[in-house]
This record gives C-alpha cells, structure tokens and sequence, in this order.
C-alpha cells in the first residue's frame, strides 16, 4: 500500500463513518467489559433491529473510553454524549435518548477534570477506532508516519528525530530512545532484531495492555518504524499470557497489516521489509528485564545475564537488538507526524512529552489516564483522580510497583517526572499509580512488594535471592509484632546489600517499597515493633509465629 | 540434516497431538520455539505431563532437563491435571489493598482447597494471578475466563457455585 492508496482507503473510511447517521461507541475496554459492555452491545443491536433503526443507528466497539469507574460507557456522536453505568438493560433508554429527552440513564460529564486535565497522544485513538479493522486505525492517520519515513527521511534522519523529541524509555528506567536507536543502529552484525516488551508484569499497570488491545496497529507502525532506523527486519512482540484478549488482537493485527502490505517484503514498494512474530510469555516479571526477555524469546528460562555487553550490542541470538517498551513504540507515530519538537514542547525541561498512567487504589476515578510529564501529583490524584472515596484521608501514592516507592502527602505538589520521583525514592515505573487512604498499613504494603519480589526472583544470583527471602521474614516478624529493633537495623541493613550487589534491576530495586516507607512512615514501623500495635489495623499483631492472615 | 533423523511419535495415539505438532512445525522444530510448544500442549491438553514433555525434548532436540527446567520457571504452567473449573484471584497491588486476600480465604473455607490446588471431584481448581491488569475493577477474580469485577467473598463464592448449577441444568 502506498502513500496514495492509503489516503483512499482512509477518505473512503471516514465518508463511511460520516454517512452513517448515528454511531453508538460502546467502551469495551476490560473495566466496562466486565461490567456487561459485551451483552450491551447485543442488546443495542438488537434493540435497534426491532425497533427498524438498523440502518440509522451503528454500535461499534471500541477500545477504553478511560473512564473504567463508571463502566460501561456509550458515547453517542449524533448528541455528543457520554453515558455511564449502561448496563444491558437500559439499551432502550440508550436508543430513546436519540430521539427525545435521556431518561433513566445518566450522562457523564465530559467537562470534569478527568477528561479535560489530560493530554492523549499514545491514547489518541482509544475510544474511537474498532481494533480489529484496520481501516479504523488508517482513518485515523494510521501508518501515515511509517510511509513518510520511508518515502522521505533516511535512517539517519529517524533516529535524530527521536532524540530530538526527547522521548525516554516508557518502561520505567527512563533511558533516552533516541540513544538507544543511535547505538543499535550504528552496531554492526549479521542481522538485527527489534523487540516490542509488552511483558507488563508491575501489579497495579494496565497501560501497555490497553494500547495493545485497543489500538494494537500503533504498536506495529512504532516498530516498523524503529526497524528502518535501526536497520532490522524482524521484530518480535512479547506479550504476557495473563492478556489472551491482547495477543488476539496483535495476531490479528499482524495479518491485516500484512494483507495491506504495510509489514512483510517490500513494504509499500520500497526495498525496506519487515515482519513481526508474536511470542507469549508464562508468567514471570522477570522478563520484563531485557536480558531476561532475551532469554525468554528464545526459549529458555528467563533469568537476566550481567551487562555489558547491552542488548543494543548483543541481544538475541548475539545480535544488536533494539528493545523498546509498548508505550515507548507507541508514541513513534505522533512523535514523527506531528514533528519532535511539539512533543519536545510537552513536559518539564528532561521529561518531555505524556505518560499514560492506571489511576487505581483509594480513588474515585479509577481508571486510565494520559497527562503531560510535570504535572503534579495532586492534580492527579485530586482534580483528576476526584479524591478519595467515602470520606477517607490521603495517606501515600505508591509508583513503580516492586521497584517503586510510597510517595507521602507532603510531596504532593511535586511534579511528576523522571527525576523528581526518584530523588523522593520511588521512580517512574510502567506508569501503575495506588493511591491508598488511612486503612492501608505501610508495613503490610512493604510486606506485600517484598513477597512479590520474593517469588519473582529467579534465583540466579545470591543477594536477590536469599536478600529478599531474608527481608520478607523479617517484615513478616514485624507485621506479627515479634520483632524488635535489632530486626529493623537488619532490614536496612539488607535493603542496602540487596540493592547494591543484585545482578539486574529486580533485585537492585526489590528493597525500595522497604526503604521508601521506612523513611516516610518510619513512625508506623516503630509502632509494630515497640509498641506492638498496627496503626491502621491491618497486620495480624500478637498472631502465632508463622500463622498470618494473609493466605 | 533434521530430516533425516527418525521422527519421535506422540506419547499417545490423541489426534489433539497435531496441535502441538503444528506449533513446532511453525517454528521450524527449533528449540526456541521450546514455550511455543509448551503454551499449546497445556492449551490443548490443560496441562503438562511427564511423557509430554519428553515427547516435547526429543522432537526439539533439547535435553529433557531443559524442557523440565523451562516447564517449572514460569508461574502460567501447570504440571498436575486442573479441575473443570478454574478460579484465578488476582493478588495485584490495587486487589491487594482491596482485600484479595480475603476472596482466598473464602475460597479455601466454602471448598478447602489453597492457592494452586484442586478440590478431590476435580471440579475446582485455585490460582493466582500477579495482576490480571484489570485494576481499576479491584479486587477481580477471573472464573473460567471471565472476569469478574469488585468482588466481595461472598459473591465469588456464590458465582463458583453458580457454575455447577448452570451445569446441572444444562445436563
């Protein structure tokens, strides 16, 4: 497909979209999907057939409307309006409303901060385009990006224009994109391999697995892209078998784009080919580490090697491979349609651009948002986020995961970037986002990360492996009230060894929930171990030793 | 070369083996297509056993230990049969501060079995999942794959039950 043909196809799609006379977007998303979005869309289908409106009214399916709080959401174009909480019962009210005054349903407001604060790049598409055609995502200047490169910039250019949008890694180290293209591009070796980490593992993010199930194409487009700068002509996308609905849709999306010769040999005439395998992951947070994912995309237990030599040099099967995490591929399109100095133009001084964040926890509007880099963590949590629910009070907002940290109410109004998280002890991570109120206990919260770690720990070198075990008894000690301040000077003790002398970033990081809320709750740490009481009443205090609540 | 060699026959005459076959064919019998071929014996099979997975070694060429080494590492696969049905609690941070640990519980007293294991009529089988990704309807268990969301103890326990009367009626 050319530049010319992809123009027609997107013209006869948008003409189709304009003459159909009312368009219900359904959010299928898997927040409104489990609050019945699936049986909604029947019904509207239905509903609409018998009362003859089959060629007025269209129900399409579309990716997260953001909202997930409110589920399940319709959006109806004709009247511009959102509705919340439809269920499948209230498809006639849905279908009434076009025609007269909405009753019995409730709209929701669009003009509310959750909407207005945010800024969607890698989000542009989701709640518009269905994921499975092809067509929806070309309507919506989809693969225009990758067909200006190749018809119009060298390599050379690609890779500079990246560096200059200021992007960095979305998976949450933050390492700059435009380097690491440079540096794969300029190894030399018999082939080169481009590597989607769509190994989302951090419990408490489902951004990478929104973008892939609702706009699976950008993802494709971002690596086809990175593989004409780079120089590669195989890519693998590595998704986690936890999300079967995105490894259907990026399979699917695979086949079409291939179909439309927009993947495969000679994409759109030129000389440049590229095709993409899917491999599924087995449930092991440790591939999200790249050498691990290395290991694991070709077939072995995927435990991490110490680098140098990085990926970019020596990746798989020893050649130069380019690893680049969901969100990251999926801000190469807008960064290249757009041109990288409006995404330069978005963010603070080093953190440029947006970032998409999974607002979960102690919060009203639990959902999925995408913000400028620098905005502060009280407008999240505050105007978009809406507070916490049922009268409770701010307590801490953990990011990063594992490897992030707890963040007090006193830094609120710091801005969230790269650099400002990790200088108050957390980091950026994938972008989960747990706000907690007062009946969270910090200690049962270091206790669950380290748990985590614990057992996702794969064994390979010494310090994570007996470091977390060792530092999960001895939270487990406080948590049951049996320890006393030799065991928290052993803690601290431990978060400093593990974290310096682990072999990859999992064990080097495991330590930061212990140490970020020791050094902000500190109070609550001592109230376990002196006083033997839980402050927030979570930890089974004066249980039998070994005997926890906590299956 | 390959080719050559003499073929290894399925452990068992099932037809469901040229699923597996297909998938080590896609990759071309190469043993980095080793979780490719695992992922579709347990899609096909719900679990690994033994005799498959020797099967899996000698038509990849790769030594039993590996494949056994490979099967054991990662949490999604499975080396004991799995009941009918299947309960995943998700114990990611936002269920977990949500009270996941409490759906676990209710599950092991109504049916008395603990996280990865099965009840003795094989109907129910207990596991847990990281994160499921679908945080913001915390705390979800997903049941026979569908997701279930902001769970109490109660309604999950109700909705395993519900299953086996669903199947009763059907019958």
């Amino acid at each position: 497909m050319n530049l010319d043909e992809l123009e027609s196809t997107a013209a006869r799609e948008r003409e189709q979209c304009a003459g159909q006379k009312c368009r219900l977007r359904v959010c299928t998303g898997t927040g409104c999907a489990s609050a019945g979005s699936d049986r909604l869309t029947e019904a509207l289908r239905q509903r609409a057939k018998e009362r003859g409106l089959e060629g007025e009214v269209t129900v399409t399916e579309v990716g997260c409307l953001g909202l997930c709080a409110e589920g399940p959401l319709v959006k109806v174009d004709a009247t511009d309006t959102l509705y919340q909480n439809v269920t499948p019962n209230l498809a006639d009210n849905v279908l009434d409303s076009l025609t007269g005054e909405a009753a019995g349903i409730t709209v929701c407001n669009e003009k509310q901060p959750f909407f207005t604060r945010q800024n969607r790049v890698v989000l542009e598409n989701a709640g518009y385009i269905e994921s499975d055609r092809i067509e929806s995502y070309i309507a919506r200047d989809g693969y225009r990006a990758l067909l200006h490169v190749l018809a119009e910039m060298s390599p050379a250019d690609v890779v500079a224009a990246i560096t200059q949008s200021g992007l960095r890694g979305r998976g949450g180290a933050g390492y700059p994109t435009g380097l690491k293209w440079s540096t794969v591009a300029k190894a030399t070796g018999p082939r080169k391999y481009v590597v989607c980490n769509g190994d989302e593992g951090d419990p408490g993010a489902f951004m990478d697995r929104s973008v892939m199930e609702d706009d699976p194409h950008r993802v494709l487009e971002g690596m086809a892209i990175a593989a004409y700068a780079v120089g590669a002509n195989h890519g693998y996308i590595y998704v986690r078998a936890e999300y079967p609905r995105a490894i259907k849709r990026l399979k699917t999306a695979i086949s079409r784009a291939e179909r439309q010769g927009l993947l495969g040999s000679s994409i759109a005439g030129t000389s440049f080919s590229f095709t993409i395998d899917l491999r599924v992951g087995a449930g092991a947070f440790v591939c999200g580490e790249e050498t691990a994912l290395i290991a694991s995309v070709q077939g072995n237990r995927g435990t991490p090697r110490p680098r140098p030599p990085y990926p970019a040099m020596s990746g798989l099967w020893g050649c130069p491979t380019l690893i680049n995490n969901v969100e990251t591929l999926g801000s190469i399109a807008p960064i290249i349609r757009c041109g990288a100095p409006w995404y330069a133009g978005i963010g603070t001084e080093k953190s440029h651009g947006t970032k998409v964040f999974c607002l979960t926890g102690a919060i009203k509007n639990t959902g999925l948002i995408e913000v400028p880099m620098g905005i502060t963590l009280r407008e999240i949590v505050f105007d978009i986020g809406g507070g916490i629910p049922n009268g409770g009070t701010f307590k801490a907002v953990q990011t990063g995961g594992p490897s992030g940290g707890c963040i007090p109410e006193k830094y609120l109004d710091m801005p969230v970037d790269y650099e400002s998280l990790r200088e108050v002890g957390s980091i950026m991570g994938s972008g989960g986002m747990i706000v907690m109120d007062q009946t969270s206990c910090m200690v049962d919260v270091a206790r669950f990360f380290m748990e985590f770690c614990m057992s996702e720990s794969c064994g390979k070198c010494i310090p994570c492996r007996v470091g977390t075990a060792e530092m999960y008894k001895l939270l487990t000690r406080i948590a049951t009230g049996e320890a006393n301040m030799n065991d928290l000077a052993k803690l601290e003790e431990l978060c400093e060894m593990v974290r310096e002398t682990s072999l990859c970033g999992l064990g080097q990081s495991a330590p930061n929930p212990v140490i970020s809320t020791l050094r902000y709750f500190r109070d609550e740490y001592l109230a376990h171990v002196n006083e033997g009481v839980c402050p927030a009443g979570v930890c089974p205090m004066n249980a039998r030793k070994g005997v926890t609540t906590h299956a | 070369m390959r080719d050559l060699l003499p073929k290894t026959a399925p452990p068992t005459s099932d037809k469901r083996w040229r699923i597996v076959d297909t998938a080590m064919r896609r990759n071309g019998y190469a043993p980095d297509g080793l979780i490719e071929t695992l992922h579709s014996i347990q899609e096909t099979f719900g679990y690994l056993d033994e005799p498959s997975m020797r099967y899996v070694a000698s038509s990849l060429r790769v030594p039993l230990g590996k494949v056994y080494g490979v099967a054991t590492f990662y949490h999604h696969f499975q080396l004991k049969p799995q009941g009918e049905h299947s309960c995943v609690v998700c114990l990611g941070t936002a269920c977990y501060i949500k009270g996941s640990s409490n759906l676990l519980e209710a599950v092991r007293k109504r049916f008395g079995i603990r996280s990865g294991e099965t009840t003795p009529n094989n109907k129910l089988s207990l596991l847990t999942a990281r994160c499921v990704g679908s945080c913001s309807l915390a705390p979800v268990s997903v049941l026979d794959g569908q997701t279930l969301p902001h769970l109490s103890p109660d309604q999950l326990v109700e909705a395993i039950c519900a299953l086996d009367e669903t199947e009763e009626a059907a019958q």
